[in-house]
């Protein structure tokens, strides 16, 4: 499979199954899109007629450099990578390796529309997680991760900084077993930001290989739905928190992450906003929400938003001092097809486990009894239900198999399948969209970047 | 070639052969939790 296609006045071709890319010019462009499958030895002759614009003798000199590029396996190319059959097996026996550790259903924000409604996941009652459920949680991973050396742990909410005493004795207990079990554990936590003061900064920053600082963008965007309990913005709070704690950060990663919605779907400002702030790591993401939300975009909003990628896009290419998470497309040394074919690994690889002790696929399931995987305390874990996560990847995802971005996206988000869809296994039309037009800007800049598209259409 | 420039080769064929070790970052634990893709996530398996 190939994919073609203009962006930020860039004609490129995508070898869907070898990864290969190529910049192409406007001739072999608009030969390339002419074809379904792959290249003769010469030009039918039907073709010339169809690109009358130009001569026959310019035609066949595209048509060479295509066929060229098809004999060396950089066009065309067939997936041959795994054996249809054998993708429902695929990670059967994944162990876990990666904990979104709710270590507070409780929240001092009221965002608008948080997934975990407003910290306490729709249980109706607001809890911390105690310091036993945390070292249970880091006994579980351990045992679970089997020869996987990386363990990763996001303490998440709810806000985490309501239970940093937990954070605290969960962190030391982690880098207690280390050693003696051959595991590097990596910690990372996600914070709207309201309870950081100097200690807490100092020690996020020497303890966390990523921080992840959740912002909205401008002043108005992020007050209109990031409010405080008594109803206010929380933006004048939280932003000169932030910037202290990026102050001190050094090179460790953080990312300044923000959700829009469709109060602003001109988010590009936003994270042009949050950039000028002093933050060069942004992560801005459309929100997920049902389709009876206010917030929540309608089908008639899609051309909007890709159209506003590509303006983002194009604003960040005037600027170095910006890295844009969702454009940060490693084409070259990224990860291995076969981490592609697979996916998030939420249910198998990676789980979410809440103050209960209750275990979930991932923190967008949490509170969903029916995608309720165990608990810690009874030590149950429903193997059946992680297998049918474990089987999803792009060849079992019925529309996956058919999608250029297969291989970059990897299947998309359950939960959110599950939201929109009813069904875990169909994508999000509507997040699909949006998610090749990111690759698209994406790969369109690194061509930009490389110098590679002098003349633009 | 006067027609196309190769801004990468065949990458995910020559990872194929060396991947797989599961050590690298779960995507949706980055900066993202809700709109994951693993293309941006980085190689555990120094090669």
């Amino acid at each position: 499979m190939v994919h073609t296609f203009v962006c930020l006045g860039v004609p490129v071709a995508v070898d869907v199954n070898s990864g290969a890319v190529h910049v192409l010019d406007k001739t072999a462009y608009d030969v390339l899109t002419l074809l379904d499958g792959p290249l003769a030895d010469t030009c039918p002759q039907e073709l010339y007629g169809k690109l009358s614009q130009y001569t026959p003798e310019v035609v066949d000199e595209a048509w060479a450099e295509l066929l060229e590029l098809q004999k060396n396996g950089l066009l065309f190319t067939e997936d041959n990578y795994i054996d249809p059959a054998a993708a429902t097996l695929m990670q059967q026996d994944a162990p876990i390796k990666a904990l979104c550790l709710h270590v507070s259903h409780d929240c001092n924000l009221r965002c608008q529309y948080c997934f975990a409604s407003t910290g306490d996941f729709g249980t109706g009652h607001r809890m911390t997680m105690d310091v036993e459920t945390a070292k249970k949680a880091i006994d579980f991973v351990i045992e679970r991760s089997g020869s996987r050396r990386n363990i990763e742990v996001d303490f998440f909410g709810g806000e985490p900084l309501m239970a940093m005493d937990t954070v605290k004795a969960t962190v030391e207990y982690a880098r207690s077993l280390e050693k003696e079990h051959n595991k590097n554990f990596r910690f990372t936590i996600t914070t709207n930001g309201v309870l950081l003061n100097d200690e807490n900064i100092e020690y996020i920053n020497r303890e966390m290989s990523n921080a992840v600082l959740s912002l909205d963008g401008r002043p108005e965007v992020n007050d209109r739905m990031r409010k405080t309990v008594a109803g206010g913005g929380s933006y004048d709070v939280i932003l000169p928190r932030f910037q202290k704690l990026v102050e001190g950060r050094g090179e460790k990663d953080y990312y300044l992450r923000g959700t829009f919605t469709r109060y602003n779907a001109d988010f590009a400002a936003d994270v042009l906003h949050i950039a000028d702030q002093g933050f060069r790591h942004v992560s801005v993401e459309p929100v997920v929400g049902g389709p009876d939300c206010d917030y929540t975009f309608r089908e008639e909003d899609l051309p909007g938003i890709l159209e506003e990628y590509e303006r983002l896009a194009a604003e960040l290419l005037k600027r170095d001092d910006v890295n844009f998470f969702h454009f940060n497309v490693d084409l070259s040394q990224g990860p291995c097809v076969i981490k592609r074919m697979r996916g998030c690994g939420a249910g198998c690889e990676y789980v979410a486990i809440t103050p209960e002790g209750d275990i979930y696929p991932c923190h967008q399931f949490v509170g969903n009894e029916s995608y309720k995987l165990g608990n810690l305390y009874d030590g149950t874990f429903d193997m059946e239900l992680s297998r049918n996560f474990a089987g999803l990847n792009i060849y079992t995802r019925p529309d996956c198999k058919d999608c250029w971005a297969r291989f970059y996206c990897s299947g998309g988000c359950s939960a959110s399948n599950l939201l929109v869809n009813g069904d875990i296994k169909k994508p999000n039309r509507f997040g699909c969209n949006m998610q090749r037009k990111r690759l698209e800007c994406a790969i369109a800049m690194r061509a930009i970047r490389a110098g590679m598209a002098e003349e633009r259409v | 070639m006067t027609h196309i420039q190769t801004l990468n080769g065949a990458t995910l064929k020559q990872s194929a052969a060396h991947g797989g070790c599961g050590e690298c970052q779960t995507s949706c634990q980055s900066a993202c939790k809700t709109s994951c893709t693993v293309a941006n996530q980085k190689c555990e398996n120094k090669k």
